[in-house]
């Protein structure tokens, strides 16, 4: 189970930080998407990993609800930037003709 | 305090956000009614400010501590009113009229829902200044940020949406750390709540201390981002110079919101009583913020045009900043923060004359995508037309004081701030006790008159070239509610100036709280609920 999880974290982790430093928009979205998923599953690490754990309605061994609702709270929020975020690239697209993150083509 | 006046502390966060929604009932055609919402409650917003910073200023310790829900501390969520929170309330409420009123002449026209967006970015900044624990912090940062990134591309236009971009894909980078950060904290110490972690932090132990200073590591990089640390301040400047005017000037206090978590959590967690972690990342902060303060002067004098320039005033303004609070000596820490008060106030007024400084050289391309298209004649038509001399000579004036106040020079409050900085930075013992000057301080000095030096030649190089063209480069026609709220912001720092004694005291009274977070952390754990 940590085993399957730190290497899931690490590997979106890893494609996300490297499609976030490519020079398309699209690329750049996508990595910052990963790298979010990324941090919500460490997030849910930090709250200590417990299988079949009931939540906070015993009173001994109970999964940890707040990281639980600070992932809640970040893929909202996560959600309603990158839709934002996806605005920006279409009229960034739209107004400079190009989709890279600079507005123009780099000389070859 | 009264039971009724106990519930004002979350009206700054309420009012807002009653407000953009209200607007949302009207569209496109009632801005009339929506500007007025928008004025109405901006306005209100100030007279809550003064009101908290009153009763902020009687307390001894923090003023009030509000229980959403009336859950017990630790558990649920508190907000919390001290004399820093309400300063820096205070100063968002003024900087966010002067703004409103500047964009009523003319820029609320150029996009959609800037009322609307102006509301949910005044909700944000006021939460962030309030909130007492770290959840609410990322949800006041992100509101901010999200409503930051709508009023940053407000007018639209390839220069704004290209600065635009990189903005959005840094902060949200940034989020990400801040996460990060969070959960790592949590992780170590089983709380977010503030005054809970600055209560726990000395008991954690030795194994554990590596994680939480990583996790409170990664959770400083999230905030000195958006303070403008050099390295991480790439970002800024484009922004700020694509920025439209009165969006620029409320820019100018979200540096600041990096600066203000900084001293917060910084002092309260590791501040003097935090064990073996006191005081970690000090040397960070004061060399990262003199290294800013470089970059920034450097900047400075390369800028070309006066929005660039004023873009790397604000990392000169930052970098200070940080320096400053790296210090952790509460007589440098008081000084920081009348510089603080007095630069946000000049960097604010300082984007709004700019726009008016230039109007008359803009070509049409600017304004043409400033503009809305249907209603792009009527707004350009209106406007053309060479300045009376009177409109110069008081723009002329305005410029003046923006440099006097940016580069530090009497008799503006610029002066007092960087005076009051530099004499607590070579009187570590206090003034006339003697005491070793760190060789840090001494490099802060030199670059703190650096700086006034370089803004000085570049800001008299730009204006030069403002104001001293021959006249078919004239300036153009700025309407009385365009210029009356620079006059006010510049008259604010003059009252500033003429009352500094009190104000240095009530920032003296703040420095010294912030230093000492016990009784912070007592009055919020000992909230019952009841």
């Amino acid at each position: 189970m940590e085993l399957i999880l730190a290497l899931g974290i690490g590997v979106l982790a890893g494609s996300g930080v490297w499609l976030l430093l490519r020079p398309r928009s699209f690329q750049v979205i996508v990595g910052l998407s990963l790298l979010s998923y990324a941090v919500n599953l460490f997030i849910l690490a930090v709250g200590r990993l417990r299988v079949g754990a009931p939540p906070v309605l015993q009173a001994h061994a109970v999964a940890d609800p707040v990281p639980q609702a600070l992932i809640l709270t970040a893929i909202v929020i996560g959600f309603a930037t990158t839709a934002l975020f996806l605005v920006v690239l279409l009229a960034a697209r739209g107004l400079t003709g190009t989709d890279h993150v600079d507005g123009e083509e780099r000389e070859p | 305090m009264t039971p009724w006046a106990h519930h004002l502390v979350i009206a700054p966060v309420v009012l807002p956000l009653v407000a953009s929604a209200l607007m949302l009932l009207f569209d496109e055609r009632h801005r009339t009614v929506r500007a007025t919402i928008n004025v109405v409650s901006t306005f209100a917003l100030g007279a809550i400010a003064v009101a908290l910073l009153r009763v902020a200023e009687a307390a001894p310790g923090p003023a009030a501590v509000y229980l959403l829900g009336g859950w017990p501390a630790p558990f649920g969520i508190v907000l919390v009113l001290d004399r820093l929170s309400a300063l820096m309330l205070l100063l968002t409420s003024v900087l966010a009229s002067a703004s409103l009123v500047f964009s009523l002449a003319r820029w609320h026209r150029a996009g959609v829902h800037f009322h609307a967006l102006f509301q949910f970015l005044l909700m944000g900044l006021d939460g962030t200044f309030l909130t007492g624990d770290l959840f609410n912090l990322f949800v006041f940062f992100e509101l901010l940020l999200a409503a930051s990134y709508g009023l940053a591309l407000h007018g639209s236009g390839s220069a704004r949406v290209r600065a635009g971009l990189h903005y959005v894909a840094v902060n949200l980078a940034a989020s990400l750390l801040f996460l990060i950060g969070v959960s790592l904290i949590y992780a170590v110490t089983g709380t977010l709540n503030m005054a809970d972690l600055a209560a726990r932090i000395p008991a954690v132990p030795a194994q554990n201390r590596m994680l939480l200073e990583a996790g409170a590591g990664v959770l400083g990089i999230a905030f000195l981002v958006k303070a403008g640390m050099w390295p991480l301040c790439f970002w800024l400047p484009p922004t700020y110079a694509a920025a439209s005017a009165p969006v620029a000037a409320i820019f100018a206090i979200m540096t600041k919101v990096g600066v203000y978590i900084v001293l917060r959590l910084w002092l309260l967690l590791f501040g003097a009583g935090a064990g073996a972690s006191a005081y970690f990342g000090a040397d960070w902060l004061v060399s990262g913020g003199m290294m800013t303060l470089g970059f920034g002067l450097i900047g400075t004098l390369a800028a070309r045009d006066l929005r660039w320039l004023a873009g790397f005033a604000v990392l000169v303004s930052s970098g200070t900043l940080l320096a400053a609070i790296g210090f952790g000596e509460i007589a440098v820490t008081g000084g920081a923060l009348f510089y603080l008060v007095s630069s946000t106030l000049a960097l604010g007024a300082f984007f709004l004359l700019i726009e008016l400084v230039e109007r008359g050289r803009m070509d049409g391309s600017v304004l043409a995508q400033e503009a809305v298209p249907e209603e792009r004649d009527g707004i350009a038509e209106v406007e053309v037309g060479a300045a009376t001399p009177r409109t110069v000579a008081i723009l002329a004036l305005s410029f003046m004081g923006c440099a006097l106040l940016l580069s530090g020079l009497p008799p503006l409050s610029g002066f007092i701030g960087k005076f009051a900085l530099l004499t607590a930075l070579l009187n570590p013992a206090g003034m006339g006790g003697g005491g070793a000057v760190p060789p840090a301080a001494w490099a802060l000095l030199v670059l703190l008159v650096l700086s006034g030096l370089t803004t000085m030649i570049a800001m008299s190089r730009l204006g030069i070239r403002a104001f001293w063209v021959p006249s078919e480069q004239a300036l153009a026609q700025v309407r009385m509610i365009e210029i009356a709220p620079v006059v006010l912001l510049l008259f604010l720092t003059l009252a500033l100036t003429v009352e500094a004694g009190p104000a240095m005291r009530y920032l003296q009274a703040t420095a010294e709280a912030v230093h000492a977070p016990q009784s912070y952390v007592r009055s919020v754990l000992s909230m019952d609920g009841a």
